[in-house]
C-alpha cells in the first residue's frame, strides 16, 4: 500500500514538474531553473552531510570551479558547451579529490573548518586571475545548443535542468540502496565498524566527497550556460551556506529534502526581496538578517527539516515492505575452509601498552581450524584489548600474529577482515536507522565488488540479489528474518549482539571472533545461541570467544585461555582450567 | 627583498600575530568550554573598533541600539523559558541579569558620548559596550541547542555571523573608519630601524593578556571550572559546575578579548562592519594549528599566520588571504598524518 502511494506521489511530482512551464510565466520558470540548480548542489550535501556525516561549507566553490571551467573553455577557446561538461566535471572532481585527500582523515570539526578555508579561498582566487576576468568575471558564455534548438531562454533550458535533476535523484537513490551506499550509510558508525567488514572508511568518505562535488559541478555547468555570465560572488562562502541551508531546511535525512529545501529557500529569498523594501528603506540590507534568523529558528525547532517532519507523520501510518527472501539466485561464492586441526591463528608474545599501563603482556596462544576457543578472565584482564590486537583494530607494540599462514601483526583492520576474520563488538556497532537486513548485508561487503557508478546506474542488481539472499539466510539462521525490515535500533541490546553475529557470518569468515555475544540474552536465547555456535563448528567454522557467562563458555568451548592482569594465566580444557588453583584465586581472590 | 624590508615586514607580522594570538585564545576558550566554533568572534572585534570610531567622531555609538536589541531578545528568550517552566520567582533575577546588566555599559557609553574625555575613558566604554554581545547572542541562539553535535553548533555559529554582520551593516552603515593611534611616536632600534609605538603596544598587549589568561586558567576557581567543563561536561555538572553559567563566562571572556582586539587594530586598519570576519578566520587558522585545544600551540600558530600574512602581502596583496588560508593545507596534512591511527570511538553524529 505504502509503496503504491509513494509511487503515485512520485508520478504526480514528476508530472507537475514536466507540465509546469506550460502553465507558468517566464519569471516563474526562471525561478524553477534556479531551484533545480540549487537542488543539485543540495542533493550532494544531503548525501555528504545527511548520510555521510561530513559537513562542507565550501560546496559553492565546487559549483564555481565547474562554472568557470566551462565558461573559460567555451569563451577563450570557442569549444562547444557540451565539451565544457566533461572538462568541468574533470576539474571539479580533481579539485575535490585533492582537497578531500588532504582533509578527510581529520576528525569531527576540523573537516568543516577546513572547508570554510577553501570555500573562501577559491572564490578569492577567481577574482584575482586575469584569464578568468578577475572580479568582473566572464560574460557572453555561449548557450547550450541541442541540434537546431538553442537553449538560450529559461524556458528552453528548463527541460535539460530538470532532466539532470531527475537523473541525479535516481542515481542517488540507487546508490543509497547498494553495496557502496550501505558503506556510505555506515560511515557515521565510525572507521572501526567499516574496517570490520573489510571497507576503508577513508576511501568511502573520499568517494562520497567527490560524488557530492560532482553534483555541484553539474550544477555549476548548468549555471554557467543558463546565466551566460559568471563572477566570483555567487560562489562565495555565503552561497555555500545558502546551499547548506537548503539541505537543512528540506531535511538532511532524505533525498527529497534537497528538492524541497531548494524550493523553500529560493521561494523565501524571492519573497523577502519583494517584501523587505516595502517594510523599510534599508530592506535590502535586512535580507541576510532575516535569512540568518530563519536559519537559526530552523536549527532550534526543526533540525530534521520539512521532509523529516513529514516523514515522521507518514511513517507511523505506512505499512512495511513484504517479507520475502527474494527470488532464488546463485549464492555468492564461498571460501573453502581449512581442514579441522590445521593451525589457523598463532599469537606470539603480543604486547599492548596504554601509556604506563600494560594491557596485554607477552600473551601467546594458538587456535586450530574447527575448534572453539574461549578467552576468559576477570574484568580488566585485557581480553577485549587482545581481540582488538588480533583484528587489527589497535596496533600492537610488540609480538606477532599469524593468520592462515600470513603475518598480520601490522596489517590494517580491513585487510585482516578480508582474509576471513570476522568479529563482533563488546559495545555493539550497528547502524540503528538501517534495517536488520541492510546491517547484515553490510557484512558481505568484502565478498562483493559492485562500485558506486554501477550502483547508481542499477548495473549491480544481480550481485545485490545475491547479497540479499546471503543476508537473508543469515537472518533466518539467528531467527530474526520476520523482522528483516525493522530498523536495527528497535531491537533489545542482547538481540543486537545476535545481529552482529549474523553480520559477521555474512562475510563468510574462516574465523569468527565474538566479544561477549551472550551478554544481555535471556536463557532461551542463550540456548539458541549455543546451538548456533555448535552448528557452526560442525560446519567447520573456527570460533574465538570472550564471554563472562561461565556456564555458557564451559558448555561450549574445546579449550580455554585464561588471562589475568594482561598476562596469560592458564591454557587448557575447560575441566582442567576449572580445577586450576591459579584460576580460582584470580577469580575469587587468594585462598579461595 | 632587502634586510630592511624584511625587518619591517617582520614587525608588521608580529603585530598581526599579536592580534591573531588574542583572537585565537578567545576562540579556543569558547570552543573548549562549549564545543562551539565561535565564528561571530570577528564581528565583535569590528563592532568594538567602530564603537571607538564613533566616540572619536563625537557621535553616540550605534552599538548601544545593537546591544539593547540583543538584550531584549535574550531577555524574551529567558522569560519565555521560565514562564514555560512556571518558575515565576526566578524572573526578577533574569530581568536583572539579562536586562539590566547589559544595559549598564549602554548607559555609561551614552553618558560618555559627545564629551571630550581622556582617550582611556572612551576606550573602556567601547570595550565595556561590546562585552555583552557574545553572551547575549549565545543565550538567544546557541544555548537552546547546547547539546547538539559540533557540526550543528558550527552551522548555527556561521548563521549567527551572518546575522551579526547584517545587523552591523544596519547599525553602522557601509562606511569604514580608522581611529587615532593609541600611542604616538616610534622607537628606533639599534641599526636605525624604526618600530612604531602602536606595533609595540600591540605586541606588549598580547604578551600581557596571554600571561593573564594563563594565570586565570591555572590559578583561579573560575578558571578551573572552565577547564573542567572543557574536559568533561557531564563530570563538571556532577561536581556542581553549571555548564550554562560557565558558557556565559567563556562567552563574556571572549567578548572582552574581542573588544580589546578591536581597540588595538582600529588605529592600524580601516575597519568596516564586516572586517572582523577575516580576522576571526585567520585566528581560526592559528587555533587549528593548536588543534583547537592547546594554548601554546595556538600562540605559535598565531605568530606564524601573522608573519606569513605580512610577507605574503609584500609578494601579492590581492592573494595574501588565499596564501594564509592555503597554510591550512600543510597544517591539516601534518595533523592527519599524526592522528591517522587514533581510533574514534564516538563518531556518532546526530542529524
Amino acid at each position: 500500500m505504502a509503496e503504491r502511494g509513494a509511487g503515485r506521489l512520485l508520478i504526480a511530482v514528476v508530472a507537475a514538474i514536466a507540465l509546469a512551464p506550460l502553465a507558468l510565466g517566464s519569471f516563474a520558470v526562471g525561478l524553477l531553473d534556479d531551484i533545480g540548480i540549487g537542488a543539485l548542489v543540495a542533493l550532494g550535501l544531503v548525501l555528504l552531510t545527511g548520510v555521510g556525516g561530513a559537513t562542507s561549507f565550501g560546496q559553492a566553490a565546487f559549483v564555481g570551479i565547474a562554472a568557470y571551467a566551462s565558461a573559460w573553455l567555451t569563451t577563450a577557446h570557442g569549444a562547444s558547451p557540451w565539451l565544457g561538461l566533461p572538462f568541468a566535471l574533470l576539474l571539479t572532481g580533481l579539485a575535490a579529490w585533492l582537497i578531500g585527500a588532504l582533509t578527510l582523515r581529520l576528525g569531527g570539526h576540523f573537516l568543516p573548518l577546513s572547508t570554510i578555508a577553501w570555500g573562501l579561498s577559491i572564490p578569492l582566487l577567481f577574482g584575482n586571475i586575469d584569464a578568468l576576468g578577475r572580479h568582473t568575471g566572464i560574460s557572453n558564455i555561449p548557450p547550450l545548443q541541442f541540434g537546431p534548438w538553442s537553449l538560450i531562454t529559461p524556458r528552453a533550458i528548463y527541460t535539460l535542468i530538470w532532466l539532470v535533476v531527475g537523473l541525479s535523484c535516481w542515481f542517488s537513490h540507487n546508490l543509497l540502496h547498494s553495496r557502496a551506499g550501505r558503506a556510505i550509510r555506515a560511515l557515521r558508525g565510525g572507521a572501526t565498524l567499516l574496517g570490520s567488514v573489510g571497507a576503508d572508511a577513508y576511501r568511502v568518505r573520499l568517494t562520497l566527497f567527490v560524488t557530492a562535488a560532482l553534483f555541484a559541478g553539474l550544477a555549476g555547468w548548468l549555471y554557467a550556460h543558463a546565466n551566460r555570465f559568471v563572477s566570483p560572488s555567487p560562489f562565495d562562502l555565503r552561497a555555500s551556506i545558502e546551499y547548506l541551508l537548503m539541505a537543512v531546511a528540506g531535511g538532511l535525512g532524505q533525498l527529497s529534502g534537497a528538492l524541497v529545501g531548494a524550493a523553500l529557500v529560493m521561494a523565501v529569498k524571492n519573497a523577502l526581496q519583494d517584501l523587505l523594501p516595502l517594510l523599510s528603506s534599508r530592506g535590502s540590507q535586512l535580507d541576510s538578517v532575516v535569512f540568518a534568523a530563519l536559519f537559526l529558528l530552523l536549527l532550534q525547532y526543526a533540525r530534521g527539516g520539512l521532509m523529516g517532519f513529514l516523514r515522521r507523520k507518514i511513517r507511523s501510518r505506512a505499512g512495511r515492505p513484504a517479507l520475502t527472501a527474494g527470488p532464488a539466485v546463485a549464492p555468492l561464492p564461498r571460501r573453502s575452509l581449512p581442514p579441522p586441526g590445521t593451525p589457523l591463528l598463532q599469537v606470539a608474545g603480543a604486547v599492548k601498552r596504554f601509556g604506563g599501563l600494560v594491557a596485554v603482556a607477552e600473551v601467546s596462544f594458538a587456535v586450530s581450524a574447527g575448534e572453539i576457543v574461549g578467552l576468559i578472565g576477570p574484568n580488566g584482564a585485557g581480553k577485549s584489548t587482545m581481540f582488538n590486537l588480533l583484528t587489527g583494530t589497535l596496533p600492537m607494540d610488540a609480538g606477532s600474529v599469524r593468520f592462515l599462514g600470513q603475518d598480520i601483526s601490522a596489517a590494517a583492520q580491513r585487510k585482516i577482515a578480508r582474509l576471513g576474520m570476522a568479529r563482533t563488538f563488546q559495545h555493539v556497532k550497528l547502524r540503528p536507522d538501517m534495517s536488520l537486513l541492510d546491517n547484515v548485508a553490510l557484512g558481505a561487503h568484502s565478498r562483493t565488488r559492485g562500485g558506486l557508478l554501477a550502483a547508481g546506474l542499477r548495473l549491480d542488481r544481480a550481485e545485490e540479489a545475491q547479497i540479499f539472499a546471503a543476508a537473508w539466510a543469515q537472518l533466518e539462521r539467528i531467527g530474526l528474518a520476520e523482522r528483516a525490515h525493522e530498523p536495527a535500533g528497535s531491537l533489545p541490546l542482547g538481540t543486537q549482539r545476535l545481529l552482529e553475529i549474523a553480520r559477521a557470518l555474512a562475510a563468510d569468515p574462516v574465523l569468527l571472533v565474538l566479544d561477549e555475544p551472550a551478554a544481555g540474552l535471556r536463557r532461551r536465547e542463550k540456548q539458541a545461541l549455543l546451538e548456533l555456535l555448535r552448528r557452526l563448528r560442525a560446519e567447520g567454522m573456527t570460533i574465538l570467544i570472550v564471554e563472562h557467562d561461565m556456564a555458557f563458555v564451559m558448555g561450549l568451548v574445546d579449550r580455554l585461555v585464561v588471562m589475568n592482569f594482561g598476562a596469560k594465566l592458564v591454557e587448557g580444557r575447560p575441566a582442567e582450567v576449572r580445577a586450576d588453583p591459579r584460576v580460582q584465586s584470580a577469580y575469587l581472590g587468594v585462598g579461595a | 627583498m632587502t634586510w630592511e624590508v624584511a625587518l619591517i615586514l617582520s614587525a608588521d607580522g608580529l603585530a598581526n600575530g599579536a592580534v591573531y594570538l588574542l583572537a585565537g585564545l578567545g576562540l579556543v576558550l569558547v570552543f573548549s568550554v562549549t564545543r562551539v566554533v565561535f565564528v561571530p568572534f570577528g564581528d565583535v572585534i569590528a563592532f568594538s573598533a567602530l564603537t571607538l570610531a564613533a566616540f572619536e567622531a563625537g557621535r553616540t555609538p550605534p552599538t548601544i541600539g545593537l546591544v539593547l536589541t540583543l538584550a531584549l531578545l535574550a531577555l524574551a528568550a529567558e522569560l519565555w523559558r521560565l514562564a514555560r517552566r512556571r518558575e515565576f520567582a526566578r524572573m526578577p533575577r533574569a530581568l536583572l541579569l539579562w536586562g539590566l546588566l547589559p544595559a549598564l555599559p549602554c548607559v555609561f557609553a551614552w553618558a560618555v558620548a559627545g564629551r571630550t574625555l581622556p582617550a582611556v575613558v572612551t576606550i573602556v566604554a567601547s570595550i565595556a559596550l561590546v562585552v555583552p554581545i557574545a553572551p547575549l547572542i549565545a543565550r538567544v541562539a546557541l544555548q537552546p541547542i547546547a547539546d547538539a553535535s559540533v557540526l550543528v553548533l558550527l552551522i548555527a555559529s556561521l548563521a549567527l555571523h551572518f546575522l551579526l554582520s547584517g545587523l552591523g551593516l544596519l547599525f553602522f552603515g557601509p562606511e569604514g573608519f580608522r581611529t587615532e593611534p593609541l600611542v604616538g611616536g616610534a622607537l628606533t632600534l639599534p641599526g636605525g630601524f624604526p618600530v612604531s609605538a602602536q606595533t609595540l603596544l600591540m605586541i606588549a598587549a598580547a604578551i600581557v593578556l596571554s600571561g593573564l589568561f594563563y594565570l586565570l586558567f591555572e590559578r583561579t576557581l573560575h578558571g578551573k571550572a572552565l577547564r573542567a567543563t572543557a574536559i568533561n561536561r557531564v563530570g563538571a555538572r556532577l561536581v556542581g559546575i553549571r555548564p550554562a553559567r560557565t558558557a556565559a563566562l567563556a562567552y563574556g571572556g571572549a567578548s572582552l578579548l574581542a573588544g580589546l582586539i578591536g581597540v588595538l587594530v582600529a588605529p592600524v586598519t580601516t575597519m568596516y562592519y564586516d572586517s572582523g570576519f577575516i580576522i576571526g578566520l585567520k585566528a581560526f587558522v592559528a587555533a587549528i594549528i593548536g588543534g583547537l585545544s592547546s594554548y601554546p600551540l595556538t600562540a605559535a600558530g598565531a605568530l606564524a599566520v601573522g608573519l606569513v600574512e605580512s610577507f605574503a602581502s609584500f609578494w601579492s596583496g590581492a592573494l595574501k588571504d588565499v596564501i594564509v588560508f592555503g597554510m591550512l593545507i600543510p597544517v591539516l596534512l601534518l595533523r592527519s598524518l599524526l592522528v591517522a591511527r587514533v581510533e574514534d570511538e564516538e563518531e556518532e553524529i546526530d542529524g
